[in-house]
């Protein structure tokens, strides 16, 4: 791992001295040429003896750290077999210190994940102060005009740079009600027409054909959203008489919609599922009719875990990207008419980032700004679920 | 209780139906003893339960008395809870169970084209095994039935028959003052008892209970059968039980089942001091099952 490195200093080292007060960029660029006339590639420039002496003795190194190379490993693997063999004794169980080594392990694994997400959550935190230094919080936060073109010369027309955020959290608000106004009845009808009335064999077909929904990559969504769906919300639209965007929130909300209905039935069957066989028994010994049972005994068993489905299915929403960037449009429009474009928080953030960026304006900063807000909600959203997934589980205990 | 001249056997009835091995014989059995009751309440004839393919109760004749509690006995997987749930067309909702033969409830055929199951199961009310409180409140467990039903059309009405229902099941004094508590937050007997309250709530003529005290400790089975000795006075009781203690103490007349064929029924102190078939006496005498 080291060896290149180790070699080469070596080979430095060994230079005559006129080549060693080379000017680093030089000497990296002689070093190279030393290295590839070791290996056979093409040199640039000629070989003087200086040179050939270097490559030489770069060789030599090479095949000395070979060798040293067997050797260490070699006295490595005799040296833990003898530990290994003079470990093993009468008293001695392996399993115990086996299970200390492979929780530790899993335990690394584990933290792997907890320290990427602290570790995006304070370069997101980071940047975003950055951001704030230049924009007050008040005017992001309460801002209502978003325009996040700054001027990079002086003398530039219309780039005043405004940061109110307000309009893309309005856009974003709208098109996940939108959204959920489809996700959520579809997705708990669905599940409980899978998990109560479906038999055995339709449900064995029509889960796996919903899942499947879940599969489809969102960007795939996307273009069926501004190619298919948007036209024809378009048409239908101007047949009523009615001005329609062909980038319209309605488009982007429908679309988004479809893509979490998987999410929410399958949870929602899940735990529909997870109410017991008794809970029924009773109601039906009751005289209770299939749909009292369910209206009155299963949903309201199997509601908190409902909720934590519908509430991910919203952080699925807020923080979905490729659907809105190719359906909702780029104008940062402060409305409720869904049937005009608005833009999203995800979709700026793609904008702001994508191409080539200086990340000293605040034009880029207020991406970082973004995704933190973005991140705050979902988070309060996932920890909503949490919670009420857990009181959930107690019930049944 | 009778249980300590059981053995005290008269007469080996032949053996010419029963196997104790083989699956059930698909030639008619005869039932000894005396089926039939007068003035019954339920009337089963010739009852056949098929899931898919195997055969869970084969050809069984049984009338129901009023105002009688009925002990079913027999070992595992003999069909008791089985036919016990026929009365009340529960195994409707198993897909691949079929039932053939007829099963009167006064004079009316449940399974009936024209027959309405959700009358049906409030008329025939039925206990589970494990008490299955739904996770709502003491109050809304017991007035589930009579809001589905629409038995009361005010809120006092309805505490009038919370009250009187929970009374009956002799859980009131317990739980009168925690009412909005949930139901799952009582002790096993008592949710057992609230499980009863329940069905008593409805207003049923049958009451069917499926091993009740299965689940509960001494003590609370002991209340249940008190509880049972109360009611019969007002219900007709089926009770499907394994201890044959229990069938004993609760029960008026006792049917014995084996691999799903009714063997024996009889008055209860007949059946464990005199069974007449083989199959029985070896049952009460503990030499199987």
């Amino acid at each position: 791992m080291f060896e290149p490195a180790i070699i080469t200093h070596l080979v430095i080292a060994e230079l005559p001295g006129a080549l060693r007060e080379l000017p680093s960029d030089q000497l990296n660029l002689l070093v190279n040429n030393i290295k590839n006339l070791v290996f056979g590639n093409i040199v640039s420039g000629e070989i003087n003896p200086a040179m050939q002496d270097a490559a030489d003795h770069y060789q030599h190194l090479h095949t000395i750290s070979r060798a040293a190379q067997t050797v260490v490993a070699l006295s490595l693997a005799i040296l833990c077999t003898l530990l290994a063999w003079r470990s093993i004794h009468k008293e001695q169980r392996a399993r115990n210190s086996v299970e200390r080594i492979i929780m530790l392990f899993l335990i690394a694994s584990s933290s792997i994940a907890v320290f990427t997400t602290i570790g995006i959550i304070l370069s997101v935190l980071f940047e975003a102060i950055r951001f704030f230094q230049a924009v007050p919080l008040t005017d992001f936060m309460f801002g209502l005009k978003w325009s996040p073109q700054m001027a990079i010369r002086e003398d530039q027309v219309g780039s005043s740079g405004a940061f109110g955020a307000v309009p893309l959290f309005a856009g974003t608000m709208l098109i996940s009600f939108i959204a959920m106004l489809v996700a959520a009845p579809i997705g708990l009808m669905s599940a409980i027409y899978l998990s109560e009335y479906a038999s055995k064999r339709v449900r064995n077909i029509a889960k796996p054909l919903l899942e499947i929904l879940a599969g489809v990559p969102t960007v795939v969504y996307g273009f069926f959203a501004a190619l298919v769906v948007a036209p024809l919300i378009r048409d239908s639209g101007t047949l009523l008489g009615l001005d329609v965007a062909s980038e319209s929130a309605l488009t982007a909300g429908l679309v988004m919609g479809v893509m979490i209905i998987p999410f929410i039935s399958s949870l929602s069957d899940d735990v529909i599922n997870a109410v017991p066989q008794a809970m029924r028994d009773g109601s039906y010994g009751l005289g209770a009719t299939r749909s009292e049972t369910i209206r009155l005994v299963i949903i309201p068993a199997a509601l908190p875990g409902i909720v934590s489905g519908m509430l991910l299915g919203i952080s699925r929403a807020i923080g979905e990207t490729m659907i809105v960037v190719m359906a909702a449009g780029l104008s940062a429009n402060l409305s409720a008419n869904p049937l005009q474009a608005v833009t999203t928080v995800t979709v700026q953030i793609v904008t702001l980032l994508v191409g080539d960026q200086e990340f000293d304006s605040p034009k880029t900063l207020a991406a970082f700004a973004l995704g933190l807000m973005l991140f705050i909600t979902t988070l309060i959203l996932n920890v909503i679920a949490l919670h009420v997934v857990r009181k959930y589980r107690e019930q049944y205990e | 209780m009778q249980t300590n001249t059981l053995y005290n056997s008269s007469a080996t009835q032949p053996d010419n139906c029963i196997n104790i091995q083989s699956s059930i014989a698909s030639d008619d059995c005869h039932t000894v003893g005396n089926t039939s009751v007068k003035n019954p309440r339920m009337n089963c004839r010739n009852v056949d339960v098929f899931y898919a393919d195997k055969q869970a109760i084969n050809q069984v004749t049984l009338d129901i008395g009023r105002n009688e509690v009925i002990a079913m006995i027999g070992p595992s997987g003999c069909g008791k809870s089985t036919f016990l749930r026929c009365l009340n067309r529960m195994n409707d909702t198993i897909d691949s169970c079929r039932i053939s033969g007829e099963i009167l409830l006064d004079g009316q055929n449940i399974y009936d084209k024209r027959q309405d199951v959700v009358p049906l199961r409030a008329q025939v009310g039925m206990v589970f095994q494990k008490p299955n409180p739904f996770p709502k409140s003491i109050y809304e467990n017991v007035a589930y039935g009579p809001r589905i039903h629409g038995l009361t059309s005010t809120k006092s009405d309805l505490d009038i028959i919370v009250e009187s229902s929970l009374n009956r099941a002799g859980l009131w004094d317990e739980v009168k003052d925690r009412l909005n508590q949930p139901g799952t937050g009582l002790s096993g007997g008592q949710q057992q008892r609230l499980c009863i309250a329940r069905t008593i709530a409805v207003g049923p003529e049958v009451i069917l209970m499926d091993e009740p005290c299965s689940a509960l400790d001494p003590i609370a089975t002991a209340k249940i059968e008190e509880l049972i000795d109360e009611l019969h006075e007002e219900y007709t009781i089926v009770i499907v039980t394994h201890s044959m203690q229990q069938a004993a103490r609760v029960s008026q007349r006792t049917a014995y089942f084996h691999l799903g064929n009714l063997i024996e029924v009889g008055e209860t102190n007949q059946i464990f001091s005199n069974p007449r078939h083989k199959l029985t006496e070896d049952y009460i005498t503990g030499r199987f099952g």
